[in-house]
């Protein structure tokens, strides 16, 4: 049996929370609070005690193993802990208990251009970056060319970054980050930046790197870029892993909780970013004859329809909403900014969005809702709504296209 | 477990140097000082200029207001010359000082993105200042030749008080940036401390103006034992041994310190930047 590349045991970090539950009940209270919370403070900020009662476990008793040559993606919700297992394991930050270990030369991309200074060249921060991510200068010599071929932004390399467009900043960032020859590499999020023709350039380049035979551990969002990238996902819920094994599997079972998350997504959902302005009350699909639906059928008409509430009296909103498939990709935004109509408001009402023939191949869906005032989200649910396709009426064979070869259904004629 | 295997677990109270790892990663040492050089002058007019014109103008400034007007003693130099000794090492201190203190700050989001040594920061930014020291010594070699004052024989030692004043700035540039990453209050500590220990260093004023009982008290002081080194060793003046061998103490166990309580926090930077 080989050595595993990357073994992690038990693995756990905890951060205090900022506030103390401590009442203020007299001025004299008070007054001696404020005389000593610098001293409070400064007994705070020393000894980082594990048993605090206000800790958070970020991450608790993690246990994983990753052989050479495996490709891992890790997903889960916001918060449940990704980053901070790649913080411990790229060695940014220590864990609070247990150890993980790690065999070969380690790269950690948490995040492109790490190190680029505004005022410096390109040239100059290919130099600088590459040397942070850990390549010596002999290295980067012999690869610079073939960087700045990768970035081709080759005309741009005596201008100070600070005049890039964000564009060329991500391709130069990543260009140097590509040419990185760890034997592990640990990748945060950042295929989620970029046009997308380079996108698709960063991903080759990536596949490239796993078919090397190299140990990736990836984060991030894209569904279809973890399942065409890695064979073995982990998935991670409020810290722990609650799933480890084949990609398919792992994303199923995150989409299952991600519809749980719908069933009730106005209470307690903390995906949901509620300023509390506007906020929605209450969601329902029903068909053309306004019956409740629960399952919505491919080509026919579907009516989405929401409760708010206006506590601003504000009078008008728009909204913005995006389907997703089960891969995260998103397949329709509908917004009323782009059709052009703006929504009057009651102090609390209902509106609704109608599709007339609802142009999806069999799958899962689940829908994101933003309700936006002057062009601010005032309320944004990343899962008001889930639902699966399993009748479709687009076509009068009834039959859907497969979903690996279409994200939505497009009429169309054959001629002889 | 062979050298490329990495161990990651809590660890808990002081914490080794790892002398391996920084010789790893020395280019990148280099690197974070060439950015901070290549910074520094970038977009001004008058660029490497202000290397320059920077002590010329305290050396012109300090000359009217001490040596014309206060009448200060300068131990039978022109005060131009006498001052500018002291000018010298003082410059490159609290520059270095006041840099390093605020690197770790102000480079925030390196700490929480990339793992690397963290000593270097701070180091890095007390090493740029070099270049500044050497251009200022230039500068010196005009200035005594225009008064027509020959450097003496004890130029020899000046390398050993140029090291001893790189100790000092890191000693205390450690110790602050480790102190304003937990402490931001330091932020506003630094720049009133570096004006007060100029007040209690010899620059504008000679050694021998303190009575020598309490000349031990001034020699606690790393940069008061340094700055009178200095003036002995390009001037001639005679050494004041005592003074230096306290200075010279105080500056190593300062840079220890400073050093193992840097590493001690170090851990602690991500989750509190």
């Amino acid at each position: 049996m080989t050595k595993p590349a990357i073994s992690v045991s038990k693995l756990g970090k905890s951060y205090r929370l900022g506030m103390e539950g401590k009442q203020v009940n007299t001025f004299q209270d008070l007054l001696v609070g404020m005389a000593k919370a610098p001293f409070n403070r400064l007994k705070r900020l020393g000894e980082h005690h594990v048993e605090a009662d206000d800790a958070f476990w970020a991450l608790k008793d993690v246990s994983f193993e990753v052989r050479p040559g495996e490709v891992v993606g890790i997903i889960g919700r916001n918060g449940a802990g990704k980053s901070t297992l790649l913080k411990i394991l790229s060695r940014i930050t220590e864990p609070t208990l247990g150890e993980a270990l790690l065999h070969g030369r380690v790269s950690s991309l948490l995040e492109v251009g790490t190190g680029f200074h505004q005022e410096l060249t390109g040239r100059e921060n290919i130099f600088l970056n590459g040397s942070i991510l850990g390549m010596s200068r002999a290295e980067i010599k012999s690869k610079f060319d073939e960087i700045v071929a990768f970035s081709e932004i080759e005309e741009f390399m005596d201008t100070p970054v600070k005049r890039y467009s964000s564009g060329m900043y991500v391709r130069l960032a990543f260009a140097v980050a590509a040419h990185l020859e760890p034997e592990i590499l640990i990748v945060d999020e950042v295929l989620a930046v970029g046009d997308l023709e380079f996108q698709k350039k960063c991903i080759g380049k990536m596949g490239e790197v796993a078919t090397e035979g190299r140990t990736v551990l990836i984060v991030s969002h894209n569904m279809s870029a973890i399942q065409s990238l890695c064979p073995r996902s982990i998935l991670l819920r409020q810290g722990k892993i609650v799933d480890d094994g084949k990609t398919d599997t792992v994303i199923k079972e995150y989409l299952k909780f991600l519809e749980k998350g719908a069933a009730n997504p106005f209470e307690n959902n903390p995906e949901r970013k509620c300023s509390g302005e506007v906020k929605l009350t209450g969601v329902q699909m029903l068909d053309e004859a306004y019956q409740p639906l629960a399952h919505p059928i491919s080509g026919k008409p579907l009516i989405l329809c929401f409760d708010y509430e206006n506590t601003v009296k504000a009078s008008r909103m728009d909204v913005v909403m995006t389907i997703f498939n089960h891969l995260g990709v998103a397949v329709a935004n509908l917004n009323t900014r782009v059709v052009g109509v703006a929504l009057p408001l009651k102090e609390r009402g209902r509106f609704s969005c109608k599709i007339p023939r609802l142009p999806l191949p069999f799958g899962d869906y689940r829908i994101a809702i933003a309700l936006q005032l002057n062009g601010t989200n005032v309320d944004l649910m990343p899962n008001v709504l889930a639902f699966g396709v399993t009748v479709s009426k687009f076509y009068k064979t009834g039959l859907s296209p497969d979903i690996q070869y279409s994200s939505a259904l497009m009429d169309h004629e054959w001629f002889f | 477990m062979d050298d490329k295997s990495i161990l990651i677990r809590p660890q808990k109270g002081w914490i080794n140097i790892d002398w391996m790892e920084l010789y790893h990663y020395r280019e990148l040492l280099f690197f974070l000082a060439w950015r901070d050089i290549l910074v520094r002058y970038k977009q001004t007019v008058l660029g490497v200029a202000w290397a320059v014109l920077q002590p010329v103008f305290m050396m012109v400034v300090f000359t009217v207001i001490f040596g014309r007007l206060a009448k200060i003693d300068s131990e039978g130099f022109p005060y131009a010359v006498f001052v500018y000794a002291g000018l010298l090492p003082w410059t490159f201190f609290s520059t270095a000082v006041s840099q390093s203190g605020l690197s770790l700050v102000s480079q925030q989001h390196l700490l929480t993105k990339i793992y690397f040594p963290r000593l270097f920061v701070p180091t890095a930014s007390v090493g740029a200042g070099l270049v500044d020291l050497s251009i200022s010594f230039a500068v010196y070699g005009v200035v005594l030749a225009s008064y027509g004052v020959a450097p003496s024989a004890g130029m020899v030692w000046l390398p050993l008080l140029v090291l001893l004043t790189i100790l000092a700035a890191l000693g205390f540039g450690y110790t602050l940036a480790a102190l304003t990453v937990s402490y931001r209050d330091f932020r506003f500590v630094v720049p009133f401390m570096m004006q007060a220990m100029m007040y209690i260093s010899p620059v504008v004023y000679p050694v021998k103006l303190v009575p020598p009982k309490y000349r031990w008290l001034l020699a606690l002081n790393p940069m008061a034992g340094i700055i009178d080194g200095y003036r002995s060793a390009i001037l001639g003046k005679p050494w004041n041994l005592t003074t230096l061998a306290i200075s010279t103490v105080v500056a190593i166990v300062l840079f220890v310190f400073g050093l193992f309580y840097f590493r001690k926090t170090e851990r602690r930077f991500a989750d509190i930047a």
